[in-house]
């Protein structure tokens, strides 16, 4: 093969593409389509939970159009890190919905299906064995660590997707996979250049967020021969330009001209980007080097325990001086009433002010005329969380300040009730690179045929 | 109260704010915050980077940071310059983060002047 057209359909199933650009990306006869759907970007709740971030309604139209698009074409359709985390529970979720629209529109396929959840006690040999090292400020993982983990995923690169392939599949599911083994596999596949393959496949992953206008919610098509690839966005109102394909290059990626894959490094160093009209660009020169032993990426978090939260304003001037006495008081008041039930240990208690410096800093020192704050209560059980939160928030409501003269109440509360029960919260403890022999090996292909 | 650090007070000249096209951050994986800093043209470009105001000192001073931390590359393709630095605190999503996706971390970069 000297070239493979690649369609992606976008950068994450259930955002919801265009059906016009997936009909005119299907007109140029696509070897393979492909969708991501999945990311690590909404934080470590997906994979703790088991929930999806998109929802059943959403992926069930992407999905119906764009699985009726592969099997009239009749080329494979890949999606990797299915139901955001791509662990079992969103494996399985993503094959509910999968077989709903394939009995639902009578397709007939061989499906593969990949898992990405990770076995601790293989985790914990490789803890054992020094293989398993942190990627950026985390500490080394230990024994315990993986013990206190709630679930554990192994990012697949391309060789589970081409032993599906090589199985015959028309339909491969995969669990927590690299974004771009989804596409570039294709190429691995078929024998071809495998650093512009990954190349491509980066910028593909996205869908065509690389375009002007960008979006990542729409279809590309990339074309991938022996020494360089081409891109074309399939919303015909879309176009791309080097510039912004090579500022797409810089995404949410620490480095612009080398990221890292289980199959190596690529460097794009020599990477050209030229025009080729006014909506296509074609690029050259990206290469893959090998870094040695392969290593997998592992992505881990721990229950922390179980979140209540309650939204109020506040526009008194006096108040909004005096917020930092107020929230001194709720937290020795909140101490003293779970005396006996609750050591401080036990629960965690935050007080946002949006307005003031909830997300960064404030850029001047100038009261400002209404501030929002979010409580936020956390402990080992909801009742406990939704204990402390109710008495934080009362004893806000109500607390006095030196100078108070809206002695009716402090919060403006826009709903009731007040406080929402947020469930189960996680963080990632586990953000680590695995070396190992056979990478293959920890992401077994099941086939099975759908009729 | 905490306030944001200041960008060199004395300095003159343009706002990197109004002299860039596009000025982000974004989480690059639950740890680092990617910032980026594309500019128009490349004659926009060159004048930021030959300013030589953007420096490791003058980053890790505006986040808090040990000036080891912070990795500021040059990207001429794009008319471009990024920066990595790790997160400070909790990782995305943690309790006590306050920005899942880092996608509002840039602000302390905006007053930055570039003569």
């Amino acid at each position: 093969m000297d070239e493979a057209r690649i369609l992606s359909v976008t950068g994450n199933l259930g955002y919801g593409f265009p059906e016009k650009s997936l009909l005119e990306g299907a007109s140029r006869n696509p070897h393979m389509i492909g969708a991501d759907n999945g990311s690590s970007d909404p934080g470590p709740y997906y994979l703790g939970s088991g929930q999806h971030l998109t929802k059943r309604e959403q992926v069930r139209r992407d999905l119906g159009l764009s699985l009726a698009a592969a099997r009239r074409l009749g080329v494979p359709y890949v999606i990797g890190t299915a139901g955001t985390a791509g662990g079992r529970p969103h494996l399985e979720g993503f094959l509910d919905i999968l077989d709903e629209v394939s009995k639902r529109d009578g397709h007939r396929y061989r499906l593969a299906t990949i898992q990405a959840e990770l076995n601790k006690e293989l985790v914990k040999k490789a803890v054992r064995e020094g293989r398993v090292r942190p990627l950026g400020p985390l500490p080394e993982l230990t024994e315990q660590m993986v013990d206190e983990t709630t679930r554990i995923v192994g990012q697949m690169g391309t060789g589970p997707f081409v032993n599906a392939l090589d199985a015959g599949a028309d339909v491969i599911i995969a669990g927590r996979a690299c974004d771009t083994a989804i596409y570039a596999s294709f190429a691995a596949y078929k024998g071809l250049d495998m650093g512009l393959a990954f190349h491509m496949a980066k910028i593909i992953e996205c869908g065509a967020q690389c375009a002007i206008p960008l979006a990542a919610n729409d279809c590309i098509l990339g074309t991938l021969r022996r020494d360089h690839f081409e891109l074309e966005p399939m919303n015909l109102d879309m176009r791309l330009t080097p510039t912004s394909v090579a500022a797409h290059m810089m995404y949410e990626q620490p480095d612009p001209h080398h990221f890292f894959e289980p199959e190596g490094m690529v460097d794009l160093e020599a990477s050209h980007i030229v025009s080729l009209d006014p909506r296509r660009v074609k690029v050259s020169g990206s290469r893959l080097v090998s870094t040695g032993k392969p290593t997998i990426k592992l992505e881990g978090v721990r229950l922390r325990g179980f979140r209540t939260i309650a939204i109020a304003g506040m526009t008194d001037p006096g108040l909004i001086r005096s917020v930092d006495e107020v929230e001194k008081r709720v937290r020795d008041g909140v101490a003293r009433l779970v005396q006996g039930t609750l050591k401080p240990e036990d629960y965690e208690l935050r007080f946002i002010y949006y307005g003031r410096d909830g997300v960064r800093p404030a850029r001047a020192a100038a009261a400002p005329h209404e501030v929002g704050v979010v409580i936020e209560a956390i402990a080992a059980t909801q009742q406990a969380a939704n204990t402390v939160l109710s008495l934080a928030r009362s004893s806000f409501l109500h607390g006095y300040f030196e100078g108070r003269k809206a002695t009716a109440g402090n919060l403006a509360f826009p709903f009731s009730p007040s406080d929402f029960e947020g469930g189960p919260v996680y963080e990632f403890t586990i953000y680590h690179v695995m070396e190992v022999d056979d990478p293959d090996g920890l992401f077994p292909v099941d086939v099975r045929e759908v009729a | 109260m905490s306030l944001e650090r200041d960008a060199l007070p004395n300095a003159r000249g343009d706002r990197l704010y109004d002299l860039a096209e596009v000025l982000r951050s974004k989480n690059a994986g639950p740890l680092l915050i990617t910032l980026d800093i594309i500019l128009p043209d490349a004659g926009t470009y060159r004048r930021v980077i030959d300013s030589e105001m953007l420096t490791p000192e003058l980053i890790a001073h505006l986040y808090g940071l040990p000036p080891a931390d912070v990795q500021i590359m040059a990207f001429a393709a794009a008319n471009a310059i990024k920066i990595t630095i790790p997160r400070v605190g909790p990782t995305s999503g943690a309790p006590g983060d306050r920005d899942v996706y880092g996608a509002q971390q840039h602000v302390p970069l905006i007053d930055i002047r570039i003569p």
